[in-house]
């Protein structure tokens, strides 16, 4: 009993968490709050169901428990707060027990946009979005983006007080704030997904990037950029099987077996893209959709189109020069045989930036390599070992 | 919630008040704009102030009084006039912040008012 209810609760916190916060901070607008009030509610999960059993619907018993937790805080507070906006707002939108939480409003979106609003410093918008919606601490957030975990929590709870001192609207923002606000909205997303994938991150957050992407293009139509993004992450997911070997070694794209790519989220993706397409706007992850979908096409023809990739990573240059996609696009000219090119772009990538960038290192060792400049060649591939974290990427990279 | 817009304006904003020709032009911007918050009925209260060259600054330096001329701040955009606004959230008075005729050339920033204290418990 007590075994089924403590997975019960880590099932809640893990599927429910980034909902159950949008639902609380949308009406209170203070995100700590909500966040402190889920915590209470956890604590009393754990500390109830062992004993009474597990709720009949555990996120409806959160959601209850919280608010109470939320309503006696409030108490506390509630002279120093302007109250009577809260109370207004609470009238407005009545509770309604009997509502099951699958008929819930998704206000994550909301919650998502308040986080990418212009009035919160440009530097925190993403790691905010990492840690409300998605429920990952202040140090996973800082490894993930290579930020200092001190300054990331202290700056993620000045970033709530604003929110919640400077009353920022929990809305998704008009036609004209709109593009800005979603770029930044697909940038966290796609930054959670990475962590999800890359093995470090936590089992799940890959999967919740994912159902965050369809939420995007379910609500925002419109919006190409939101369909690129899903259908780049669902190009790598399609991969998940294939990027390891029987021995749990990681196996590169290029040496990926197409057989162990996943046909349904293959085909998914692929009319995403079509579909984004269409808009006649090809933004960034359009782009990086279609760079994947031209690795996926050989399944089909059993080779890569290099020149396609190509003129994708020029492009794809052009619209997000960052050092990933510089570096990435390098990467791509090795693999197309243009040793010159992967050269000068190398050359071009700001030293001080490369210094600890393992991504540039291991381009960087391919290309010596190839060049036959065997010592040098080694020394990049020590660096790039020393700069890994995922024990499996090291041991590809010590046996290569 | 209430917040204070203080709007800040350049010296050469400061002159068209003073400049026969300018004036009519630039009065006129500030009538529209404060029309059209007063019939949205937003403003609690709100003044201009005369230019910052009217301005004397006190600092109290190890209990003696320093009076200096001009405003406390030697910036580029002086502060005009504020306004205290009673709107539903910041993106409102964002939006209302952008009408303002100097917001083009200088700046408006927006502040929440700081909340009534708590009463002392008894």
């Amino acid at each position: 009993m007590s075994e089924a209810a403590i997975q019960a609760a880590e099932h809640a916190a893990r599927t429910a968490y980034g909902r159950l916060v949008a639902r609380l901070a949308s009406r209170s607008r203070d995100i700590a709050g909500a966040e402190d009030a889920l915590a209470e509610a956890f604590a009393a999960a754990l500390r109830h169901w062992p004993q009474r059993g597990v709720p009949a619907s555990p996120e409806a018993w959160l959601l209850t428990t919280a608010r109470n937790a939320q309503s006696n805080a409030g108490r506390h507070r509630r002279v120093a707060l302007a109250a009577a906006a809260a109370l207004e707002r609470r009238q407005a939108e009545p509770e309604n027990p009997a509502e099951a939480p699958e008929d819930w409003p998704d206000e994550r979106l909301k919650l998502l946009f308040v986080c990418a609003h212009p009035a919160i410093d440009a530097g925190i918008r993403t790691p905010l979005m990492l840690q409300v919606v998605l429920g990952l601490d202040a140090a996973r957030i800082a490894s993930a983006l290579l930020l200092s975990p001190a300054a990331m929590s202290q700056r993620l709870v000045r970033a709530k007080a604003k929110i919640r001192l400077a009353g920022l609207r929990f809305e998704l923002p008009g036609r004209e704030d709109l593009p800005a606000r979603l770029a930044e909205v697909l940038e966290a997303v796609y930054a959670a997904y990475g962590t999800g994938w890359e093995g470090t991150g936590p089992l799940g957050l890959a999967a919740e990037a994912i159902a965050l992407g369809r939420l995007l293009v379910a609500e925002l139509p419109e919006e190409p950029e939101a369909r690129g993004l899903l259908a780049l992450m669902l190009h790598c997911e399609a991969r998940r099987d294939a990027r390891r070997d029987a021995a749990g070694r990681f196996v590169p794209l290029a040496r990926q077996d197409p057989r162990l790519w996943s046909r349904p989220l293959v085909a998914e993706a692929e009319r995403l893209l079509t579909e984004g397409s269409r808009a006649g706007r090809f933004g960034r992850f359009l782009c990086e959709a279609a760079i994947q979908s031209v690795h996926a096409q050989r399944a089909a023809t059993g080779r890569t189109d290099h020149a396609a990739l190509r003129l994708l990573y020029d492009l794809l240059a052009q619209q997000a020069p960052s050092l990933g996609v510089l570096t990435a696009r390098a990467a791509a000219l090795l693999e197309a045989g243009d040793l010159a090119a992967a050269a000068v772009a190398l050359a071009a990538l700001p030293a001080d930036r490369v210094a600890d960038y393992q991504p540039y290192w291991v381009t960087r060792a391919a290309l010596l390599r190839q060049q036959g400049l065997v010592a040098e060649a080694a020394a990049a591939r020590r660096r790039a070992i020393g700069l890994t974290q995922d024990p499996a990427v090291r041991r590809f990279l010590e046996d290569a | 919630m209430q917040y204070m817009m203080l709007l800040t304006e350049t010296a050469a904003e400061f002159a068209q008040r003073e400049d026969p020709e300018k004036a009519p032009a630039y009065w006129s911007g500030w009538t529209a704009f404060i029309g059209a918050m007063a019939q949205a009925g937003i403003i609690v209260r709100g003044d201009g102030l005369l230019p910052p060259h009217t301005a004397t600054t006190l600092r109290l330096r190890d209990g003696k009084p320093i009076v200096q001329d001009g405003p406390f701040a030697d910036s580029k955009e002086q502060l005009g006039g504020y306004f205290i606004i009673e709107v539903p959230d910041l993106d409102t008075a964002l939006a209302w912040a952008a009408r303002a005729p100097s917001a083009a050339s200088a700046a408006v920033e927006i502040r929440p008012l700081l909340p009534p204290m708590p009463l002392p418990a008894g």
